[in-house]
């Protein structure tokens, strides 16, 4: 039996070396408690029933001492917690974008590549990878022990986290959040491959990517009528939003990330572009979590290739559209 | 009641004090040595209790503050809707009981009992008055369909109704919770009333006409804080 | 409880006979053990439902109960245990008893109150017990939006009316014991001559007062949204379901130091009586618990640290809690400092003594293992968590606790208990105790999840041995039940100080007469004095 979990990210040893450090200063001062309580215990035991031991006074030296010490011990602590939280919180620009979904009792994984897995994830090592995620109903918790990394999951927002996987294997995935009856059954299995095994597991289940599923839900909810690539259309041009500044109306701006777009989808009145009129319908209950981020990364495509148009009209190309050049 | 055993006292220079003690009577309870701690830890008492009065109305206060800082534009558009004069005649209405309130005490200090019943009666009129006041402004909401539990909830002049619905949820939960205390303040305003008509209260002994003034003057703070919250601020876009 | 009439005087407890009498007492001390008797009463609830959560976690798989019933034995046994157990455990039993005697008083500021108060509870209680046998309640003990507002199927309302009344209870103690501290003392008891339990009591009556309407109010929104779904807490209505949990750690973190303090205080006489010296930095010691209690109130947000609060907001409150630490830390070395060259006994009070402050530095230490940003993402929402809160709340509160019902047992019925099997008690509870909770710090940095039903079967070996120790802990806890009510009618009579102690408490009779003091004490000496105790011990 192991007393620590595997490390298999890159934050896991660091996470590990605050533990042995506070592990350490935790044995030494039970160890001192201890120690002092059975020899002062067992040295002054009562030894006939009217002693009398002398009054206590207060030494102030000793107060400051033991407040002084201690205090500076946890500030260490905090300092070297506080910096491991940063590096968690912050993910790397160029991580690799995951969207998970959680709901009373599964986890619905998306990869931008299209493959979908319910309860599993694979990904490759020594990449980091960056989730965003979800819920469609109550709180739940994304927790990989091995990865040392966990993140509630709220409906109604995004939250992200990010770890890159150092050592290939199958880690264990828990929902940490109680989530109601079938909560200790929302596990799963996080498989992290070599980068080859993983582009073997991405050629082994052929689909249209996120964008393109994204791009065929933009046709379907017949988001192009209003939203026209070069900006003419009624409402805002899509092309190039993602990551822009955007100015609302009634002074303000806001910018334009994954948070942004989902509720401009589902609640648009809420955040209205300067200029234009709040002519959109919800979406509320039209699209699922799941579509919504199809949309996301459609509308992200649009900026990939800067000489692509945004098709303007019905007659959006079905297959391979996105990514895929000369496909207008 | 002392019939037991002699005890021997911890400290033998043990002076001899309180000898008023362990006569019950509603002015001076057992526990008690003087009339004056009597006094003192009933007003304590109250004040403490007010304090968790604060902390009580303090979280909505605190959602509130979130939601109207994250929904600005929906919350003063609903902030608006709201009938200000009506808002302002109650506030008008809660300053003149807590005049009355504060005379009322001022009676009771000075042992006038025909002014002490006056002031107390007039009091709990004004109380009453703000209540049906405040239940008129309520069906109004509900013509208005302004009430947010009803599948008719409706505000003009915004798409985002689940915003509206949030000002108007902390709007009938706060001054219903307001409305509640006023209700209990009536209540012992009442109590009072009774008990000077009793000849329970003398200069000497007025502690509960003080305490239920101090809290009819809490319940009328609070008025003063959710007044301008949800009629005034943002009135003019 | 009304059977031991020890001798030919009054006392509070033959004062008068009945039923009656004693629900309708005013008398503080009858307060107390009507307190007692329930809370007990709540403690063996609560601790059946810790039975059957060890019992079914013995395997990986579910054998003894569904699912279902799994959610809502761990949320009765946090709901239970927290709320009506911890909470009015040594501030409604030992410190109604004995806060107003301590200070030179003849009752409470309110006894009319301090009656209302344990009538809530009593009314508090009920509705929980109402709902637990209606159906259960399987939201967690933390009510956490949206699911205790939309998604749960239980009986919510109930529970959290219970909780809610529950609370005014707990206020108003507060309020009782802050008043009477406060305009009450004897001539001469100035506030540094005051015990430090009195001290501590006065601190968590602040939390008390300032925490719990906070908590009340919260509830009041749980209710109005589940009742008329108006969307404070949900999403789906533009609602914030992160709100519920900063109002509700508002109060819940300091609710913590509400179980915890009292506690702390009963170890500051313990120690002192059992070392027959004046506690190591009486100041620093009273200070400490006013600055838990302050400070307390600002650190509510390092439960949300994964939640998806800001950045910020996670360091400033990791910052803060370890302010929380330090004055903890205080204390832990001052009742060591105590024990240094004093003359000291090993009666069963000083056993439990021991093992609070080694347990609760433990339990101390390891907060500053969830404290820490880096550290509490991998271990929150583990058994990490959960061994870490056992330590602070069943190895530091409930080991004061019982080491005060021994410490004034006597005092509370004029009867010893029998101290060899009190002993061994007190170190069958120690044992159990940490195999029943160390191996769960273990399971919880392997990554074992908080309220699972089922678990890896790798985690199998420790989840044996903390249920092996659960074994144990509940004979610890099941003998004194067993010898205390035997020695209300067969312990040995005990005299006005069998401890040789000092405090007002021992300078009057065991027990106590209704009113305390045939005459107010006028003090004249510091507290811990222990060169003005007579020496004698007396033997009935």
């Amino acid at each position: 039996m192991h007393f620590f979990p595997d490390q298999a990210s890159t934050i896991s040893p660091e996470v590990d070396h605050l533990a042995y450090f506070m592990l350490a200063v935790s044995i030494f001062f039970t160890v001192l408690i201890f120690g002092a309580v059975f020899y002062f215990a067992i040295k002054y035991r009562r030894r006939s029933d009217d002693e009398l031991p002398g009054g206590g006074h207060t030494g102030l030296a000793l107060e400051v001492v033991w407040s002084v010490i201690p205090f500076g011990l946890t500030m260490i602590m905090f300092g070297w917690g506080a910096s491991i939280f940063f590096k968690e919180s912050v993910p790397p620009d160029d991580a690799m974008n995951i969207y998970v979904v959680g709901k009373q009792w599964m986890w619905k994984l998306q990869h931008q590549e299209g493959q979908r897995e319910i309860n599993e994830l694979h990904i490759p090592i020594n990449r980091p990878i960056r989730l965003t995620m979800t819920s469609e109903d109550v709180i739940h918790s994304f927790y990989v022990p091995d990865f040392r990394t966990k993140q509630d999951v709220v409906p109604g927002r995004y939250t992200t986290t990010w770890f890159t996987a150092t050592k290939p294997g199958k880690y264990h995935l828990f929902c940490a959040e109680y989530c109601g009856t079938k909560h200790s059954g929302m596990i799963g299995w996080v498989y992290a491959m070599r980068p080859e095994d993983y582009q073997e597991w991405l050629a082994g289940s052929p689909t249209g990517s996120m964008a393109d599923r994204g791009a065929r839900l933009f046709d379907d909810l017949a988001c192009a009528n209003c939203h026209h690539a070069d900006g003419s259309g009624r409402c805002p041009t899509l092309v190039g939003l993602f990551g822009s500044t955007v100015r609302l109306a009634g002074g303000g701006a806001v910018k334009a990330d994954e948070a942004y777009i989902r509720e401009s989808i589902l609640n648009p009145p809420a955040k209205i572009v300067a200029g234009y009129q709040p002519l959109m319908p919800t979406f509320q209950g039209l699209v699922t979590e799941e579509g919504v981020v199809e949309l996301i990364e459609y509308i992200k495509s649009l900026n990939a290739k800067p000489g692509l148009e945004q098709t303007g009209q019905p007659a959006v190309p079905g297959a391979g559209a996105g990514s895929q050049p000369g496909n207008q | 009641m002392d019939s037991q055993i002699q005890q021997s006292h911890v400290h033998p220079s043990d002076l001899h004090q309180g000898e008023a003690h362990h006569l019950e009577t509603l002015a001076l309870r057992e526990q008690f040595d003087t009339e004056a701690q009597q006094k003192d830890a009933s007003t304590l008492g109250m004040w403490v209790f007010l304090i968790t009065e604060v902390m009580f109305f303090g979280g909505m206060f605190l959602g509130y503050t979130l939601y109207r800082s994250n929904y600005a534009d929906t919350w003063a558009l609903a902030s608006r809707s709201l009938n200000l004069p009506i808002g302002a005649t109650n506030t008008c209405v809660l300053l003149f009981s807590s005049f009355t309130m504060a005379m009322a005490v001022r009676a009771g200090q000075l042992g006038k009992k025909k002014a002490v019943i006056l002031f107390l009666i007039l009091t709990m009129l004004f109380g009453l008055a703000f209540l049906g006041i405040k239940g008129y402004e309520w069906t109004q909401k509900f013509e208005e369909h302004h009430v947010p539990a009803l599948a008719n909830f409706h505000l003009e002049g915004t798409q985002l109704q689940g915003q509206a619905k949030l000002f108007f949820s902390f709007y009938f939960a706060m001054t219903g919770l307001h409305a509640l205390h006023m209700v209990v303040g009536v209540g012992i305003v009442l109590f009072i009333i009774f008990q000077t008509m009793r000849n329970k209260y003398s200069p000497k002994y007025y502690t509960p006409i003080d305490i239920a003034g101090l809290y009819w003057h809490f319940v009328d703070v609070v008025w003063i804080f959710l007044f301008p919250l949800f009629y005034l601020i943002d009135r003019h876009p | 409880m009304a059977t031991a009439a020890v001798l030919e005087r009054e006392t509070y407890l033959n004062a008068s006979y009945g039923l009656k009498s004693w629900l309708l007492t005013k008398d503080h001390k009858r307060i107390a053990i009507l307190y007692f008797i329930t809370i007990s009463i709540f403690f063996a609830i609560g601790g059946t439902f810790a039975g059957l959560i060890r019992l079914e976690l013995l395997t990986p798989q579910a054998d003894l109960v569904s699912s279902e019933t799994y959610n809502k034995l761990f949320t009765m046994h946090g709901v239970i245990m927290v709320f009506f157990f911890l909470i009015p455990s040594i501030p409604a039993t030992l410190g109604n008893f004995f806060l107003p005697i301590m200070i030179g008083a003849r009752d409470l500021a309110f006894p009319r109150i301090n009656l209302l108060s344990w009538y809530l509870l009593i009314l508090g209680g009920v509705l929980a017990i109402y709902a637990m046998v209606a159906g259960g309640v399987d939201t967690g003990w933390t009510f956490y939006t949206p699911y205790s507002t939309s998604y749960a199927n239980t009986y919510v309302i109930a529970t959290a009316l219970g909780i809610f009344v529950a609370g005014f209870s707990s206020i108003l103690t507060g309020l009782n014991f802050v008043v009477t501290v406060h305009r009450m003392r004897a001539p001469g008891m100035t506030w540094f001559r005051m015990p430090l339990f009195v001290w501590a009591h006065y601190a968590t009556s602040l939390i008390q007062i300032l925490g719990t309407p906070v908590l009340a109010v919260t509830l009041v929104l749980i209710l109005c949204e589940r009742t008329l779904h108006i969307g404070i807490f949900d999403p789906a209505l533009g609602g914030d379901p992160i709100l519920f949990q900063h109002m509700f750690w508002f109060y819940s973190h300091p609710a913590v130091y509400i179980m915890v303090l009292p506690g702390m205080g009963v170890i500051s006489e313990i120690v002192s009586t059992y070392s027959r010296k004046p506690v190591y930095g009486y100041a620093f010691v009273a200070f400490s618990s006013l600055a838990i209690a302050v400070v307390g109130f600002l650190v509510w947000g390092h439960h949300l640290y994964v939640s998806g609060q800001s950045l910020y907001a996670g360091l400033v409150f990791s910052f803060l809690s370890y302010f929380v630490a330090i004055p903890s830390a205080v204390k832990v070395f001052n009742w060591t400092a105590t024990l240094y060259k004093g003359s000291i006994s090993y009666d069963t009070p000083m056993l439990y003594a021991f093992g609070f402050i080694g347990l609760f530095t433990v339990g101390g230490l390891t907060g500053l293992f969830v404290a820490s940003l880096g550290l509490d993402v991998h271990v929150t929402d583990t058994y990490f968590v959960i061994a870490h809160f056992h330590y602070v709340m069943v190895g530091g509160t409930i080991m004061a606790y019982l080491g005060g019902v021994h410490y004034w047992w006597p005092k509370m019925t004029g009867r010893m208990y029998p101290e060899h099997f009190a002993r061994l008690s007190a170190v069958v509870v120690f044992i159990g105790f940490n195999l029943t909770f160390f191996p769960q710090f273990i399971l919880g940095y392997q990554g074992m999840p908080r309220r699972y039903h089922v678990y890896p079967p790798e985690y199998q070996v420790l989840h044996v041995l903390s249920t092996a120790g659960a074994t144990v802990l509940a004979v610890g806890y099941i003998m004194p039940l067993i010898y205390l009510i035997w020695s209300l009618k067969y312990g040995p009579v005990a005299g006005k100080n069998p401890w040789g102690a000092t405090g007002l408490e021992w300078s009057i009779p065991s027990p106590p007469p209704t009113h305390n003091f045939d005459r107010i004490p006028v003090v004249m000496h510091e507290a811990y004095d222990y060169s003005a105790v007579p020496r004698e011990v007396e033997v009935g």
